[in-house]
């Protein structure tokens, strides 16, 4: 039975962190490079770790399976990462970064950690400078900040819209220096099949070189997935193709909890879906929203062209419902309202998936060169993809998957439920409750792995001691077994010439249809019910049907998808299930049952303030859940309101 | 969104591993949609050869944005295809022609072998930044981020040519397979920052080592790799590295 203890440090919030630091154990210069650690992702979160822990004395071994560190999903993010820094004199401090993080989560995230993410987060700053990140300034030479996602400060730091490739280059130089130095010893293109445990401790990894197809043992003192977000669940995200569940699915499967599961952020500001044949989503920037003004026809049916449909006869739905936030209001809001202005028939475009984004007003009262030096690469970039110039025509936006706010729980040292197993960034569930406020996610994945990790798994390891380490346990022989097993099944039609067998793809968009359906932005119990009874099917169906051309001994990349739908396949379950569990509104995510009398969301904090954590109870068993409540000392929560 | 559709017969690269021999093999597509990317393209063509029962082309890519540098081949000779600034997952079939028959090879470089179809081994991109593409600073072991002040010129000179992906796209345009381009964007990086300052000249000495050891060529200001280059990383770079390396020799310490 799993047992959660959060472990946060007790006395008042602000020195938390310093007394965990202070009552951590220490392990003395001499003796970390006796001590080896395997690190899952190379993402901002996982290389920023690798390169501190090489830099203190451990051994680290780093993998990913892009053919290179520098490629994680992490080096997509535009927009920017937050600290409170205060550089503008606008009011900002720890205590306000910490208090916005915690109301834009909707009142579901932890206090203590929040507070830490805040505190550190001006250190991430002065690291990523001195890396050499060529962070936006001003004339003076000082940094540059703007307003990011409707904060009333200007807290956000960026390097133009390429803030991820920036600060994750950075991280990956910090990271190569240590390989330089022999600390860090790089293992791309693999892929990580499952977790080891001996005597109840995470104390190895199974992997498969993607190259070779061989299977592979690493054994480590210690295992940090950081391996990043589940999006792709929904097979069309703005996440990277290889965004996967896989390490973090096996972690649970092995005894780790899985929290908050069914938290997803939906963006707004996407491109739509043009065809059937599409593999992705992309971004755009929200600022997009400062400027341009969000409307649909106000009559179903009107295929005229937006230029053609007078002022009086269209809805700017964001502006009519919530007239003091208007455009602005948060992600989930506007993404809920295109939703369903598409739902009542009136979206526009080819598939009536699409509403307007349009920046005639702006270029009227500013002139096409203000609003081409403010947004000019995001139109160029739109124009790419669609061949259409937002300067002279409405932009097409539609909500999109973008963000995973669950993931694996962790304590307050971020070490999951299984002891040895520490889980950092996306992939953990910690900091961002039920939304991710914007540039965050690039401040947490830093945070945890600059920061955080380096010391608390000094504590743990400490403890555990440096044991001689050795892949011939019969726990290594047995997860190389099952691993094997599993690939062999996925392989089992190849050159079968049975008939109705299907791809990879077409049965993960199969899948994706499914949650975006039953699982999205709004949810109701009676659709999360059927999406329960339609997901074993279909899994069923994959396993019976899926088409894996090619063998496990070589480079396979059919193989290596169907591994990951695989994994969300069974995923995709305790997801709904937590859905289901979760009778509120809240954060991302409107529950139909919980609504006030205007039709906006409705949190329960009498019943749902609290972390859902999922337990693995074997194949076959219903997951159980179990709650982590969560207390507020520090703030109150309040009902959000943008009207 | 345009509902147009084109037929493209493409001749594509096919080598099962690293030390096969390889071929072209000819696919028709037909009824493509001509706001398809490249990878869908490809995509179309392998859910088509999968259920075929045939091997499908393996191709890199992954974020499919333009940003992580996975993607990449060589189109009708041009590395990552015709349009300019354009990755190889930006590139839209509206850029073709009906009937166009395209021939689509692996980036072809000494130091990048083939590991299977489109796919090569990048990995001495990674070895050279090994030998110097950082600024030795330990976690925190940073000052004030304000007390480092940069000029906004030389920050946005700086981030021009750290906007490089790192695809390799311009070593396979060059017909001496030169890493100029890569490794001068690296250099001009940290020798614009006031932060790079103190290794400015190790780094240079040893890049260009590393360079030379992974059996990358010279440049002889052919300039296909600017041209090519899909962030637009300009060749002043190649001359800043020149002018870091020859200052080095010159001042520097011998390498160690
Ligand atoms: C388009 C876009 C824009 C964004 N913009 C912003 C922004 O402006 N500001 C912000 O704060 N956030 C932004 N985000 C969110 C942010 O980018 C991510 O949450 C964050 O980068 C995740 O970092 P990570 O290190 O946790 O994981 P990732 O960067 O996803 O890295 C995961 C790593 O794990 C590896 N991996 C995964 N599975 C396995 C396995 N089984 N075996 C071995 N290795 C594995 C991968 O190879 C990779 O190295 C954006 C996200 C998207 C999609
Ligand atoms: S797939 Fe990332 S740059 Fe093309």
């Amino acid at each position: 039975m799993m047992k959660l203890d959060a472990k946060i440090p007790d006395g008042p919030l602000a020195g938390k962190w310093d007394r965990c630091r202070f009552e951590s154990r220490l392990v003395s210069p001499a003796n970390k490079r006796k001590f080896q650690v395997l690190v899952v992702g190379t993402g901002l979160a996982g290389a920023s770790a690798a390169a501190t822990l090489a830099e203190l004395g451990y051994q680290v071994k780093a993998f990913c399976i892009q053919d290179s560190p520098r490629r994680a999903h992490s080096i997509a993010a535009q927009g920017g990462i937050n600290a409170a820094k205060n550089y503008q004199n606008d009011g900002d401090s720890v205590f306000r970064l910490f208090y916005d993080t915690i109301k834009g989560g909707d009142f579901r995230a932890r206090e203590a950690n929040v507070y830490r993410l805040a505190q550190v987060s001006n250190n991430i700053i002065d690291q990523c400078v001195a890396q050499g990140v060529p962070f936006a300034r001003e004339y003076g030479g000082t940094l540059a900040n703007r307003s990011f996602g409707g904060a009333q400060v200007s807290r956000t730091f960026y390097a133009r819209g390429q803030t991820g490739q920036q600060l994750l280059l950075g991280a990956y130089s910090a990271m190569m220096r240590q390989v330089a130095a022999g600390r860090v010893t790089l293992y791309p293109r693999r892929e990580m099949m499952d977790l080891v445990l001996i005597d109840g401790k995470a104390k190895g990894i199974v992997c498969r070189n993607l190259v070779s197809g061989h299977i592979e043992r690493y054994s480590g003192h210690a295992v940090v997935l950081a391996t990043g977000g589940y999006g792709n669940v929904y097979f069309l995200s703005t996440n990277a193709m290889a965004s996967n569940v896989t390490a973090a699915w096996r972690a649970y499967k092995r005894g780790a909890g899985f929290a908050n599961p069914a938290f997803v952020q939906i963006h707004p500001t996407c491109i739509p879906v043009h065809g059937d044949y599409q593999s992705k989503l992309t971004l755009m920037s929200e600022s997009l929203r400062n400027d341009g003004r969000v409307w649909v026809p106000g009559k179903t049916g009107d295929t005229r062209k937006p230029q053609d449909i007078p002022e009086a006869e269209r809805d700017y739905y964001l502006e009519r419902k919530y007239p003091s936030f208007g455009n602005l209001v948060p992600r989930d809001v506007a993404s809920r309202n295109a939703k369903e202005v598409c739902d009542q028939g009136r979206g526009v475009g080819d598939t009536g998936l699409a509403v307007y984004l349009d920046f005639r007003d702006a270029i009227q009262r500013d002139g096409i060169e203000v609003i081409l030096k403010k947004y000019g690469n995001l139109f160029q970039m739109y124009e790419r993809i669609t061949a259409q110039d937002p300067g002279s025509q409405p932009m097409m936006i539609y909500p999109a998957v973008h963000y995973a706010m669950g993931g694996l729980w962790v304590d307050y040292n971020l070490m999951g439920t299984i002891p040895g197993l520490f889980v950092l960034g996306e992939a953990n569930f910690s900091d961002h409750g039920a939304n991710r406020l914007g540039a965050s996610a690039l401040m947490q994945g830093l945070a945890d792995g600059y920061f955080i990790l380096p010391y608390t798994i000094g504590h743990y390891l400490a403890e555990a001691g440096a044991a001689a380490l050795s892949t011939d346990d019969a726990a290594f022989a047995g997860v190389e077994e099952e691993a094997g097993r599993r690939i062999a099944a996925l392989l089992k039609n190849r050159g079968t010439g049975k008939k109705g067998l299907e791809t990879v793809d077409a049965l993960h968009r199969r899948l994706g249809l499914l949650l975006w359906d039953h699982c999205g932005m709004a949810r109701n119990r009676e659709g999360l019910e059927k999406a329960l009874a339609l997901i074993p099917e279909l899994r069923q169906e994959f396993w019976d049907r899926v088409a894996v051309p090619g063998s496990g001994q070589e480079l396979n990349q059919s193989l290596e998808r169907a591994g990951r739908v695989a994994d969300f396949m069974e995923f995709a379950e305790i997801m709904v299930q937590d859905a289901l569990a979760r009778e509120e509104s809240c954060g991302c995510h409107l529950r139909d049952e919980s609504q006030t009398a205007e039709h906006e969301a409705l949190r329960d904090d009498a019943n749902f303030s609290h972390v859902a954590v999922w337990e693995y109870a074997g194949e076959g068993r219903p997951a159980v859940l179990h709650r982590e409540p969560l207390a507020f000392e520090n703030v109150t929560p309040s009902q959000r309101s943008y009207k | 969104m345009a509902a147009k559709t084109i037929t493209l017969n493409l001749k594509i690269w096919r080598q099962a591993g690293a030390g096969a021999s390889g071929r072209f093999e000819a696919y028709r597509l037909e009824r493509l949609d001509t706001d398809m990317s490249f990878p869908e393209m490809l995509d179309v063509l392998n859910e088509r050869l999968t259920l075929e029962g045939r091997e499908p082309v393996a191709f890199d890519h992954d974020c499919r944005e333009g940003i992580c540098g996975m993607c990449g081949a060589v189109v009708d000779g041009i590395a990552h295809g015709p349009a300019k600034e354009t990755t190889l997952c930006q590139l839209h079939l509206r850029h073709f022609q009906d009937g166009q028959t395209l021939t689509i090879e692996p980036f072809r470089a000494k130091a990048f072998p083939v590991v299977k179809d489109l796919v090569v081994d990048r990995s001495a991109l990674d070895r050279v930044i090994q030998a110097g593409g950082f600024i030795s600073v330990n976690t925190g072991s940073a000052p004030d981020a304000n007390g480092i002040p940069v000029p906004q010129h030389k920050a946005e000179q700086a981030m021009d040519a750290a906007a490089c992906i790192g695809c390799g796209a311009c070593i396979a345009s060059c017909p001496n397979a030169a890493a100029m381009l890569f490794v001068g964007a690296k250099i001009s990086q940290l020798a614009l920052l006031p932060q790079g300052e103190l290794e400015r000249e190790q780094r240079a000495l040893a890049m260009v080592q590393a360079m030379d050891r992974e059996g990358f060529g010279n440049c002889t200001n052919q300039r296909e790799c600017e041209a090519v280059c899909p962030k637009g990383i300009s060749i002043r770079n190649i001359a800043r590295l020149n002018r870091e390396f020859l200052r080095a020799a010159f001042i520097g310490e011998p390498l160690k």
